[in-house]
């Protein structure tokens, strides 16, 4: 840098805040923080010497093969039914905002229907649906049938399962994609009608990807409940992973500990899921502030530095 | 001198619900004309503006753009009210600026720009690439493409908005109050860009409270009040002789 001659120094020269502005301190702040540390490790010491908690016995059936293959149905039933139940969704979604009175009618109808009835009442009514419809016939509405099957063996306890879960989950799932839909400024539609765009355009491209903002945050939650929601499906013996363990202790006797192993895998994949969340609200973030939040691990080494 | 007629609109009737805001209006924008639509607030220039477009239906009436009938077809002496397919194409070729810019904040500059051209003109990427750089350019902003709209200034962004609308390559552009939400001071450079488009022979329909604008630039002011033309004329007589007392009064009100 050359020698300024200016009698006022250049405002970049100062790189410290400047001097005498003392921030206001915070004692509350580190009292609570003891307060709360203390707390908390009473608590952790309780859980960990407590023997009736039996550790030893969680971590001998925390990997135990068929814990792990409840986990795993219980992962692939909370992703098969996300994706289907949003997919259904945002098709009901799309209905109830079309202006077709009809369509509107419809999706209302059916958000109606799946909201009032509850999860397990519906699971039962599907696992039950040959008593209602013994026969399930394809053919001529009020006209001859071509094909008819027997609805039990069509569908057992995993097809009812699914079914239920995908058809209660996408009511919700409407209702939080109609409300990211409407979140979204009329005027972001009207300047791409102006600009010659379909309807069907403007909803993947201006839309859907604005509205993403209020729906992650939604569809976060409703993954989380779902993925817990599915332990619902122990009651028709689908060997998810609460089932599994229901299994080891009904021969064992270890209520608490394998009650434990489920608990602690359910926290875990919610822990893993809530991560995710995090990032995939930021990607939807862009260009909504002027400039990304910093991620938690880079304000880590922001502070370490 | 006798350019084409651009615009043709024709005893235009408008109502939101039973409150009348357009009541017979008559207006023609020929091919390379500036017409600059000024009047108080509530006396229906944006919904003037947006009936061009087919934003708005209108209620009686007709709107021709380039000899077409816009949102309608003729059929036995009635107007019957087109398919959105056919609506969707009228607009592509009319291009329309925002009071408040509207642009797509989930997209950077550039995307904003190209997003129409790729997906409705069905220009290659590169194309439309090249063809958004070179606009972005023509109103002032190259090397901004990457950045997102809530990065600019007012003025910025709506200098993108008309970039974005130019590149659609439209035969008629609508401004619909282009710097009423802007800072006093960023005002000029919009107005600069628009007044650029106006050298280069832009068919425009602007609606706008800033008479020096329209004074240098229109070639036609129209005075609009209570959802009629109350007078039209060139900004020099218009302006400062205006033939109406209700004209007089607004721009003693607005000078």
């Amino acid at each position: 840098m050359s020698v300024s001659t200016d009698l006022v120094p250049p405002p970049t020269a100062r790189t410290t805040p400047a001097a005498g502005v003392v921030p206001l301190r915070r004692p509350g702040r580190w009292i609570s923080a003891v307060v709360v540390l203390v707390m908390l490790a009473a608590a952790v010491r309780s859980v960990i010497t407590n023997e009736a908690f039996q550790w030893s016995v969680v971590a001998e059936y925390f990997t135990a093969e068929v814990v792990l293959r409840g986990l795993g149905l219980t992962l692939w039933l909370t992703v098969l039914t996300l994706v289907l139940g949003f997919a259904l969704g945002t098709v009901l979604a799309v209905l109830r905002l079309s202006g077709n009175p009809v369509l509107v009618g419809v999706a209302w109808g059916y958000v109606w229907i799946f909201r009032s009835v509850p999860m397990l009442v519906q699971l039962l009514f599907w696992f039950n649906i040959g008593a209602l419809y013994p026969t399930l016939s394809f053919g001529i509405p009020f006209g001859p049938d071509f094909v008819s099957i027997s609805s039990t063996n069509l569908i057992g306890p995993l097809a009812a399962v699914i079914i239920g879960l995908t058809l209660h989950e996408a009511a919700y799932a409407a209702e939080i994609v109609r409300g990211g839909v409407i979140s979204v400024e009329q005027g972001q539609v009207e300047a791409a009608l102006a600009l010659g765009m379909g309807r069907g355009r403007i909803l993947r491209r201006i839309v859907l990807p604005q509205a993403m903002r209020s729906i992650i945050p939604a569809a976060g939650n409703a993954l989380i409940g779902t993925l817990k929601g599915t332990s619902i499906v122990s009651v028709l013996a689908v060997q998810d992973l609460l089932f599994s363990v229901q299994l080891i202790y009904n021969r064992n006797y270890l209520i608490i500990p394998l009650l434990l192993v489920a608990t602690v895998w359910y926290v875990v994949v919610t822990s893993v899921l809530s991560v995710a969340q995090y990032y995939v609200e930021r990607y939807y973030a862009r260009g909504a502030a002027r400039a990304l939040p910093p991620t938690p691990w880079q304000r880590l080494k922001g502070r370490l530095r | 001198m006798s350019a084409a007629t651009v615009v043709r609109i024709s005893d235009l009737h408008k109502s939101y619900g039973t409150t009348p805001v357009l009541r017979g209006v008559d207006l023609e924008v020929r091919q390379g004309e500036v017409t600059c639509v000024i009047g108080p607030s509530g006396s229906g220039k944006s919904t003037l503006l947006r009936c061009v477009n087919h934003l708005e239906k209108i209620n009686a009436g007709e709107v021709e753009v380039d000899g077409e009938l816009i949102g309608y077809r003729r059929h036995k002496g009635r107007l019957h009210e087109l398919k959105d397919r056919l609506i969707t194409k009228q607009r592509a070729s009319i291009g329309m600026v925002f009071q408040n810019f509207n642009l797509f904040p989930h997209l950077t500059v550039l995307e904003n720009v190209v997003e129409a051209p790729i997906g409705v003109r069905g220009l290659s990427r590169a194309a439309a690439v090249a063809l958004g750089k070179e606009l972005i350019a023509r109103v002032g902003l190259a090397g901004r493409e990457e950045s997102y709209p809530r990065q600019l200034s007012g003025g910025q962004q709506q200098r993108i908005a008309i970039a974005r609308a130019l590149a659609m390559e439209p035969k008629l552009m609508l401004f619909d109050e282009p710097t009423s939400a802007l800072d006093p001071e960023l005002v000029g450079e919009v107005l600069a860009v628009i007044a650029d488009l106006a050298e280069a022979g832009m068919t425009m329909v602007v609606v706008t409270h800033e008479m020096a604008f329209a004074r240098q630039v229109a070639d036609t002011v129209v005075f609009l009040d209570e959802g009629r033309v109350v007078e039209s004329g060139p900004p020099a007589e218009l302006l400062s002789a205006p033939r109406h007392a209700r004209t007089r009064e607004f721009l003693a009100r607005v000078l």
